[in-house]
């Protein structure tokens, strides 16, 4: 397996190669309004790094989000693109349970008597993406957007960037702030082990909730998950340009 | 015919483009269009446009394709609009662009729109003239281009200094009643109206330079309308929409004959949206002929946006074998016109 994953929901382009077992090479830069830019050279990079060849990967894994909309299609288009063109399938995982699955692999939210956590991330508007999620990093409740105080059982420890924006209102701080393709990566490696008996979806997606992982989560159809509709009202009667007669 | 296979990609606005050009000769040309999501709001919705094209993008390319009959490891290179535009319509494209270029392992060209408009001439009435002058008309976009070698030296004359001529449609359509976008309804109403009814003002008409003001125009069209509402009268829509379009297509041929004039170029090409409109095809063709200039204006379909246009440009610059973009590629939502390839 030469599995190739990266996620552009939050201000952070992160991208890896994973091998089934482990990360081979991985690359992040944050810069929220250069996902463009910079998406594709870090993906020659990994692959130039790991002395592999693109024709060598057999899955594409991207975060879908949730994420401010420019940036999450930046990534979700060039996951499609490239799964199509080379022919290999396409896995979607949210981009807050890789948030998730980072800090429980660095063991910022699971110390003694480790209970349910938080992952919050940027979603502008003054609102935080979330999703709620039990020591075992099995999501509980979410993604969703909400104002910070809004968010339901907000004392317990919050991981993503969620917490660093809005200290005061999400207090209990955790590392790590952004997603990190390699564990990432190591959801979908871990989701595709598991369901081998039933064997994914070849030409791009997989089911939603196919192959349940021991950390709970599921691969998704590499589909954003924007959560709002686009801001669009349709216009009232037109304005006049004319001076209103009196009547 | 033969010459470099490449894939056009364009974005920009609410077009999804893809198509597919040997050298001069057009293979496909795929459209995916959201502006019937647009309509109801009265124009074009950036977010609404970016998600559209998303979703639309992959099944295009594929679609493009299937109808040239090739496969996507035959390409020779990759065209995509980078600039101007929207921002995030523009993103979609490039990322889009970026994938196919590294995953087929063949060279990316992100290149200009106004410049696509132009090259897209050549799959229709072959190599284009050096130099032309290029008018574009668009709902973006209304500007004078002198045009030694659309690949490389492109100058501007002139442009709008307030809204583009598409735009002045599309907002007269809304004192009309008439949907959006407005050009094919007003050019409809015109057909049957009397173009001499209504004396509308033809902005920087003898002002002496080559740009353009439609702001003042489409606001006269309004004040005239809202005067026979207040006083009860009915509006004649036929005559008013044929008047504004008279205008419209008055100050657009005038200032491009002069173009042509003041620069000694015997070669005049329309493109853009607004191309399509009859009025000003015809008008074109009456003072391009009576000054003694030759007239080129793509056929309807390769006026408004598309990816032929992006795979025709991005097709001569490999023929010239000029250097391509690199992987870093921005999307320029204001890309000077000057900018023919991004590099």
């Amino acid at each position: 397996m030469l599995l190739l994953g990266f996620d552009t929901a939050t201000p952070a382009v992160t991208v890896a190669l994973h091998d089934g077992e482990q990360v081979l090479a991985q690359v992040a830069t944050v810069d929220a309004h250069r996902h463009a830019e910079l998406l594709a050279p870090a993906i020659a990079k990994v692959i130039a790094d790991a002395g592999a060849e693109r024709e060598d990967l057999t899955a594409i894994a991207v975060g879908v989000g949730p994420g401010p909309y420019t940036g999450l299609r930046v990534g979700v288009v060039t996951a499609r693109v490239l799964g199509t063109a080379l022919g290999i399938p396409v896995y979607g995982v949210c981009t807050l349970d890789v948030v998730a699955a980072g800090a429980i692999a660095a063991g910022t939210v699971t110390g003694a008597g480790g209970g349910e956590f938080l992952v919050a991330t940027d979603a502008r508007r003054r609102e935080v993406y979330w999703a709620r999620y039990d020591p075992a990093g099995q999501r509980l409740a979410g993604p969703g957007v909400a104002r910070p105080d809004q968010v339901e059982g907000r004392d317990v420890p919050v991981a993503g960037e969620g917490a660093r924006l809005y200290p005061d209102l999400l207090p209990a701080g955790r590392e790590p702030v952004y997603p990190a393709a390699g564990d990432l990566c190591g959801i979908v490696a871990g989701s595709l082990a598991h369901s081998a008996s039933e064997g994914p979806v070849p030409g791009g997606t997989v089911s939603p909730g196919a192959g349940a992982l021991a950390t709970g989560t599921g691969l998704l159809p590499p589909e954003p998950l924007y959560l709002r509709r686009p801001d669009a009202r349709e216009p009232g009667a037109r304005k006049r340009v004319s001076p209103s007669c009196a009547s | 015919m033969t010459g470099p296979l490449v894939l056009g990609i364009e974005t920009s606005c609410d077009e999804t483009g893809a198509g597919i050009v040997r050298g001069r000769e057009l293979l496909a040309n795929e459209i995916a269009s959201s502006v019937a999501e647009h309509a109801r709001f009265g124009g074009v919705v950036p977010e609404v446009a970016s998600r559209a094209h998303l979703e639309a993008m992959v099944p295009a390319v594929d679609r493009a394709m299937e109808r040239a009959g090739i496969k996507p490891g035959d390409i020779d290179a990759v065209a995509v609009t980078a600039g101007p535009g929207l921002a995030g319509a523009l993103l979609v494209g490039v990322a889009a662009a970026k994938a196919y270029a590294y995953a087929l392992g063949k060279p990316l060209y992100g290149v200009n729109h106004l410049a696509a408009h132009i090259a897209v001439d050549q799959l229709e009435h072959g190599p284009l003239p050096e130099p032309g002058i290029a008018l574009l008309v668009s709902g973006g976009h209304s500007s004078l281009l002198l045009v030694p070698d659309v690949t490389g030296d492109v100058q501007p004359l002139g442009a709008t200094i307030d809204d583009a001529a598409g735009e002045a449609y599309d907002k007269v359509a809304r004192v009309l009643g008439m949907p959006f976008p407005g050009g094919p309804p007003i050019d409809r109403a015109a057909a049957e109206g009397d173009a001499g009814a209504i004396r509308f003002p033809r902005g920087k008409y003898h002002d002496g330079t080559l740009d353009f003001s439609f702001a003042g125009l489409k606001t006269a069209v309004a004040r005239w309308v809202e005067a026979r509402q207040d006083a009860g009268e009915p509006v004649p829509t036929k005559d008013v929409a044929a008047s504004f379009q008279e205008a419209v297509a008055d100050v657009l041929t005038r200032k491009a004959v002069q173009a042509c004039q003041r620069n000694g170029v015997t070669d005049l090409l329309i493109g853009g949206g607004v191309a399509a409109n009859s009025r000003l095809r015809s008008m074109a063709a009456e003072r391009c002929a009576s000054a003694g200039i030759r007239l080129r204006i793509p056929r309807p379909g390769l006026c408004t946006d598309n990816g032929a246009m992006v795979a025709a440009l991005g097709a001569q610059i490999v023929s010239r074998g000029l250097p391509p973009s690199p992987l870093g590629l921005p999307a320029d939502s204001s890309l000077p016109v000057t900018d023919v390839v991004v590099r």
